[in-house]
């Protein structure tokens, strides 16, 4: 490799509004040809409106915006990602960008199928896309339609799409973030396929192992700035996070978890055997008030489905629930609210915000019918609210009447749990809270469930990533195939712990009982 | 001052709709004689009361993601109603039953739509086709398809009465574009009829009686229905189950989609419709003054809402 390589992409000076907000100030990015580049930061800092702006998806044309783009030594400023797609910038999105309805095959050809005497050539379309997704390592007939595939898979799909039109940029946007451990490793060995023929990787990635793993190069960005270009191997994990968050790890980490003793007082929620087909055989937990009760379990084991159930988003077929020692039949979720539940739900784009609604109107939606006197909002208590709580958990804002689709993942949550806690609720069910968020809002948020709690609020909350559950729960309650198999608490409860009986699915409450 | 911004706010949304009227207007100014009369006026407000009418309903189900096809027979249901019953019962409440009765009737008939909506999660457009089809149907039926002919002073105000000047219909058109804007930005109805159509999974994991609002908006919308079809009757003084309302679910669509709210659901602009409906009983009025056919006068009419449409993308 010669010492300066031409870059292949160069960003200088890049800044860009949004309703006079800057989302980038001055950041850079430079791409070599044959890297894998890693751009991290958290979630706000202008990773995403980098990529968008290098893609053509945002332009720079408002009165603020400046920067110069340049592609293969030629100054460019694309219009739309399909013309930067025609020049050879392939991007796969964090969500899968597939039509559900259509075939495998279409999927990877749509746009750009291949003719013969004006008719669509089929047969060479089915062949080349089994090419495509074996180069992915998806053994899949690519006649079925996408939406039977698993996200897993669908998300290979995208990625062998890409792939296959034959790009000389490709950039990852979390792809990662659906995958396990195997599949994760088969799109290593497609990036480094695409590293071996001279293409370029853009990757982006909130998992740290997987940066080191793969990554020839990082850019981290903050605020809307480029802090930090270097080798991957010139920085360490350590000082990595530090360069992201700009703040002394110690914030991040709690000091020593305090678990508080289980005591027997009456509990605040108890679901006894509850069952709902075909996802939920038996689901026994209960939960106290100013208790942080963790639910884990692998992915389909029923975590969304039993929190829903306890909403009343969903019905369960047989058990009994009782809620602050009345036994409850929630119809639908405003009867759990009216009984001061709260659900923070896992897809915060579908189930969450009202993206073309202003923060304010997100964050007050349930709590309307209180800030209304005879069916009139009191607009001043409803700004006094949200002003509160944006200065209370930090979002980052540019006021009340923004658009929350405007604003990163992580500020996005942010107003969501703001909606639930402005209703000052005993019980928050909270499922994978800390999803797709950087280290320092999961930090904020552990942060306010600790406080919550201290408050004597009772918690459920769910979460993949089992340190999280083990830091910051008091008891840890394990699901396998729709069943509470386990319940974990005081000095027991350790990652490995909850590990061994999601893997041996014995129930310890009953080796204890009958032990 | 506030309502002044929120004014000014509404016009530059609805920049593309506004720039259109504006031309329209300027145009006839120049090329139309005695276009700047009161009796112009008058005219272009009478007729076009009932659009907008049937549009701010319209707009409200359309803010919620569905759309409604029957409003045009929900006002000739209505619209035939009304003299059958004052006819039958005449006197003071007479004319009170006819003309609560019909809205009361095309309200329920608004509900029904809703009910089909939510109850069985019938697409709006499929479910709003039957009292489309068999709404006009049940009107005709009502009068034998018989224009039927009437003389009643009382009744009369309402399409022809004036109140210092200015046409009753035309303050009430006024007074429900004033009440549904308001209601829409500052009650709690309001807001969860958008954040319904924005959003509805978010809306009913929310607590949002999703199922409520509809009905209660498709039956709001029927009750408008029923009263621009009493508007009708009134001014024609006589009921034709066959023309009262013809039509008028595209019009009412095209007010709305013109006006700048979203055809999708979860973005609403009252005063946006009302001048989607100016802009529409302009060009109707243009058209008619010089001389243009009716079929030329169509195209014209299409081509006016698609250009409205495409200036507000941008």
């Amino acid at each position: 490799m010669p010492i300066a390589p031409a870059p292949l992409l160069s960003m200088q000076g890049i800044s860009k509004y949004f309703a006079g907000v800057p989302a980038l100030r001055n950041a850079s990015l430079e791409l070599v040809p044959g890297e894998v580049h890693a751009l991290i930061g958290q979630n706000g800092a202008g990773k995403s409106t980098m990529v968008k702006v290098m893609t053509g998806a945002y332009n720079l044309d408002g009165p603020l915006d400046a920067g110069r783009i340049q592609f293969e030594g030629h100054g460019v400023q694309f219009k739309s990602p399909k013309q930067a797609r025609e020049s050879g910038i392939s991007t796969i999105y964090q969500e899968i960008n597939l039509v559900p309805l259509a075939s495998v095959a279409e999927n990877i050809f749509l746009g750009r199928e291949p003719r013969r005497m004006g008719l669509i050539d089929w047969a060479r379309i089915h062949r080349e896309a089994q090419q495509a997704v074996a180069s992915v390592g998806l053994s899949v007939d690519v006649r079925q339609p996408v939406f039977s595939l698993s996200t897993a898979a669908q998300q290979m799909v995208a990625i062998a799409r890409a792939v296959s039109v034959d790009a000389k940029l490709v950039i990852m946007d979390e792809s990662t973030s659906s995958l396990d451990d195997r599949e994760v490793e088969l799109l290593f060995g497609v990036i480094r396929q695409l590293k071996a023929d001279g293409r370029t990787v853009v990757f982006v990635s909130h998992r740290l192992d997987e940066l080191y793993a793969i990554c020839d190069r990082v850019t981290v960005m903050r605020d809307g700035q480029t802090v930090h270009v270097s080798p991957m191997a010139d920085i360490s994990k350590l000082d990595l996070v530090t360069t992201m968050l700009g703040k002394e790890l110690s914030a991040v980490h709690r000091s020593g978890a305090v678990r508080k003793p289980r005591t027997y007082q009456a509990p605040l929620l108890q679901a006894q055997a509850l069952q709902a087909a075909p996802k939920l055989r038996s689901i026994s937990l209960d939960i106290q008030a100013g208790e942080t009760v963790g639910l884990a379990g692998l992915l389909g084991s029923g975590r969304t489905e039993t929190m829903r159930l306890l909403f009343g988003a969903d019905q369960p077929d047989g058990g009994t629930l009782r809620f602050n020692g009345q036994a409850v039949a929630f119809r639908a979720p405003a009867d759990a609210i009216a009984q001061g539940i709260a659900y923070l739900s896992e897809d915060r784009k579908i189930e969450g915000i009202f993206p073309e609604l202003s923060v304010r109107e997100n964050m007050t939606m349930v709590l309307l019918p209180q800030l209304a006197r005879l069916g009139i909002v009191n607009r001043a208590a409803q700004l006094r609210v949200v002003d509160r709580f944006i200065a209370q958990i930090g979002i980052k804002t540019s006021g009340p009447e923004q658009p929350i689709k405007e604003l990163s993942g992580g500020n996005q949550q942010k107003v969501l749990l703001a909606r639930w806690l402005a209703l000052s609720p005993r019980l928050l069910l909270l499922d994978e809270p800390t999803r797709g968020i950087d280290v320092g809002a999961k930090a904020d948020i552990a942060n306010l469930v600790h406080a919550l709690a201290a408050k004597g609020v009772g918690i459920l909350m769910s979460a993949s990533a089992l340190e999280e559950l083990v830091s910051m729960g008091d008891r840890v309650v394990v699901l396998r195939d729709g069943s509470s198999i386990a319940e974990i608490s005081g000095e027991a409860l350790s990652e490995q712990a909850i590990m061994s009986a999601i893997a041996e699915g014995r129930n310890i409450l009953e080796a204890a009982a009958h032990g | 001052m506030d309502k002044l911004k929120h004014s000014l706010q509404h016009g530059l949304n609805n920049g593309g709709a506004l720039l259109a009227l504006a031309l329209l207007v300027v145009f006839n100014l120049v090329f139309t004689d005695s276009f700047l009369s009161l009796q112009t006026l008058n005219v272009n407000l009478t007729q076009v009361t009932s659009i907008v009418i049937v549009g701010v309903g319209m707009t409200l189900v359309i803010a919620t993601g569905g759309i409604d096809l029957s409003v045009g027979a929900l006002m000739a249901i209505a619209g035939t109603l009304a003299p059958l019953v004052f006819q039958a019962l005449p006197g003071p409440l007479g004319l009170a039953l006819g003309i609560v009765l019909p809205i009361l009737v095309a309200a329920a008939c608004g509900g029904f739509n809703g009910w089909l909506v939510t109850r069985f999660n019938v697409q709006p457009i499929v479910a709003t086709l039957v009292l489309f089809i068999a709404g006009r149907g049940v009107a005709q039926v009502l009068t034998n398809g018989n224009l039927l002919p009437f003389a009643n002073d009382g009744f009369a105000v309402l399409g022809k009465g004036k109140l210092l000047g200015v046409p009753v219909q035309v303050l009430l058109m006024l007074a429900i574009v004033l009440v549904a804007s308001w209601m829409l930005r500052r009650t709690v109805f309001g807001r969860f009829i958008v954040a319904t159509g924005a959003n509805a999974r978010a809306a009913h994991l929310s607590g949002i009686p999703a199922a409520r609002i509809k009905v209660a908006v498709y039956a709001l919308c029927g009750a408008l229905a029923g009263l621009a079809g009493l508007i009708t009757v009134s001014i024609n003084a006589s009921s034709d189950a066959n023309q009262n309302g013809l039509g008028m679910e595209l019009d009412a669509i095209a007010a709305t989609a013109v006006g700048g709210t979203l055809l999708a659901g979860g973005r609403a602009h009252i005063f946006g419709t009302l001048v989607g409906a100016l802009i529409i009983q302009l060009m109707r009025y243009t058209l008619l003054a010089h001389g243009v056919p009716d079929a030329a006068a169509m195209l014209a009419k299409a081509t006016i809402i698609v250009v409205a449409v495409w200036v507000q993308k941008k």
